[in-house]
């Protein structure tokens, strides 16, 4: 067990350095020099050096990536040309938005896809599962912004039963009634996901369902469903909990859209409007941060993956 | 040829919705191929007079704000889909295959290679896919190739798997020990064994570039707004939504009949595929 977690966090970790290595060579492989385009044509020539100075591009390239990758390591990630504020705070102030954005995404991904995924599988071959087959292949092939517009048209602008775009902090004035603002947003979201979760829990409910030790518990004579929660169900969701690193990739993935959409000022939104301003320490700062982020929940889900199924070696 | 050929034209048949999706995703082809005969006004005539107007016998689906016809520009909007399709298709293939397999054969090259389809996996994908746009530039081979990249990476690792046990097969075996050359094996064992989980994939990235371009174009960072194409129409049209909402809905539509229907494509032919390859290719 101590081997297979020091490996594991070993390998995520040459992960991350190589991944460092790409998201740093970013800002060299701009055509032209980084620092007049993000200054733009009106800068003086004295505006190009101190900013050079500033990020150190005089330095040897190898030089400049130790700095960069020291002060990441430190809690630096440079800082913003647009905002004049280190890039940690501009992260810091999308991150409310953005996972609380998340969290009621994937809230919805778990109580629609686990749930009718193991209605398709109890029901398989049925036209209740076609059904529902289909339902998910719909959902998935949605384009998340497209179905954003219809339900700020239909429940927004139309019924007025929710507000349209926006979202104020439940810190300041409103507390958690301004989670409402995120409920048509993460719908939206969680469609494409919520129908790969259906079709995941789907699929490995019927390989659990012909393992041996289900033939078992059916010939005992066990209620046919208590089989399926207690035998069947519990080892289905090993598989499905470890799709979950690839769903939070997907999430930060589709909240770039969504959060344009909808106007919610999360990270999502602040990496497009970085790339139209080129603000390139703020893009390369959110890139650095999701790909941790998604290395750490990959390593969670990979050791609560063996620590759940004890037949898995370690 | 007959006999190959119905093998995948039979489950096509057999089911309904299958076949109602492979006559759409034929139904598009036709308007990519012959958009100027089908399409009733040239995809970009602004007629301001007539702008925004409800769907009507001349103007089927609506005019913009423009006043150009919306249909004709969802007809005109098959040629990127299928130009977007086409080309991340051949881009995840040409990159992914050699990969895939190189990594199978050389298992010292393989380590190095896969560990770096790791790397760019560990990027969520729309990111990686606005990282290279910021690095390339606007446009719509810029858009194929940051789609093409996310895709590369699935398809090298399907690619990888499916080699490594054709490597280990008995008739590739013999062919090594009877002195077959490594691209010989290669050419006459791995590739010909490949075609069905490749046609498989190929259908799956068809469909979801389509989502990934739909979604740059909406962001303003995929397809040129003078190209009329099906994101592009969303995106130019999203602040008419309360006004003339049937304006987003034909091009959504499209977007989301020619992925749904390449989608289930996808899932019949994997459905007809060899059981040993078929879990590697998702659920």
């Amino acid at each position: 067990m101590g081997r297979y977690v020091i490996g594991r966090i070993g390998a995520a970790a040459a992960t991350l350095f190589a991944a460092s290595i790409v998201i740093f060579s970013f800002i060299h492989l701009i055509p032209g020099d980084p620092v007049s385009v993000m200054l733009g044509d009106a800068a003086t020539p004295e505006q190009v050096a101190a900013l050079r100075e500033r990020m150190g591009l005089d330095e040897p390239i190898w030089v400049q990536y130790l700095v960069w990758a020291g002060n990441a390591l430190q809690g630096d990630l440079g800082r913003s040309i647009f905002f004049e504020t280190p890039v940690t705070q501009v992260i810091a102030d999308g991150a409310e938005t953005s996972i609380l954005l998340a969290l009621i995404t994937m809230i919805w991904i778990v109580l629609f896809g686990i749930p009718v995924g193991i209605l398709a599988a109890i029901r398989q071959g049925t036209w209740i599962d076609q059904g529902l087959s289909g339902l998910a292949m719909l959902l998935a092939s949605v384009p998340t912004f497209w179905v954003g517009l219809y339900l700020i048209l239909i429940f927004a602008a139309g019924l007025g039963w929710f507000p349209s775009s926006g979202y104020p902090s439940i810190f300041e004035g409103g507390g958690l009634a301004n989670l409402q603002y995120l409920l048509l947003p993460s719908i939206a979201l969680a469609a494409p996901n919520a129908a790969l979760i259906l079709r995941l829990t789907r699929a490995s409910m019927l390989d659990v369902s012909r393992e041996d030790f289900v033939r078992t518990a059916r010939a005992k004579g066990i209620r046919p469903s208590r089989v399926v929660l207690r035998h069947i169900l519990r080892n289905a969701l090993l598989a499905v909990v470890s799709a979950f690193g690839f769903t939070f990739a997907a999430l930060i993935s589709e909240a770039v859209v969504t959060e344009t959409v909808f106007a919610l000022p999360g990270i999502g939104r602040t990496v497009v409007q970085s790339i139209l301003r080129r603000d390139y320490p703020v893009i390369q700062g959110v890139i650095l941060v999701t790909v941790c982020l998604y290395l750490v929940i990959n390593l969670l889900v990979d050791l609560s993956y063996r620590l759940l199924d004890p037949r898995v070696e370690l | 040829m007959l006999g190959y050929l119905r093998v995948w034209t039979r489950p096509v048949v057999s089911r309904p919705l299958a076949a109602l999706a492979g006559l759409f995703l034929i139904v598009v082809l036709c308007c990519a191929l012959f958009a100027p005969w089908i399409a009733p006004y040239p995809p970009d005539q602004i007629d301001p007079v007539n702008r925004l107007l409800p769907p009507d016998a001349a103007h089927l689906f609506g005019t913009d704000h423009y006043g150009r016809d919306t249909f004709s520009r969802a007809v005109y909007g098959a040629r990127l889909a299928l130009l977007i399709g086409v080309g991340v298709v051949s881009f995840a293939l040409a990159s992914g295959v050699p990969i895939g397999i190189l990594s199978a054969l050389y298992p010292m090259l393989g380590r190095v290679l896969m560990r770096m389809v790791d790397v760019l996996m560990s990027f969520p994908s729309l990111l990686l896919a606005l990282g290279l746009i910021v690095i390339l530039g606007q446009g719509v081979l810029n858009a194929i190739l940051a789609i093409g990249l996310i895709y590369l990476t699935t398809t090298a690792r399907i690619v990888y798997g499916v080699a490594l046990r054709l490597r280990s097969e008995p008739y590739v075996e013999a062919a090594r020990s009877m002195g077959a050359g490594t691209l010989w094996i290669v050419r006459r064992h791995i590739l010909p064994n490949m075609v069905s989980p490749l046609l498989v994939q190929a259908s799956f990235v068809f469909a979801f570039a389509q989502l990934g371009a739909a979604a740059l174009d909406f962001l303003g960072l995929g397809a040129p707004p003078e190209i009329p194409s099906w994101g592009n129409m969303l995106a130019e049209e999203r602040i008419y939504i309360t006004r003339a909402s049937w304006l987003l809905l034909w091009p959504g539509l499209m977007i989301v009949l020619t992925a749904f229907s390449l989608n289930v494509m996808g899932d019949v032919l994997r459905d007809r595929m060899d059981p040993r390859f078929r879990e590697m290719m998702g659920k």
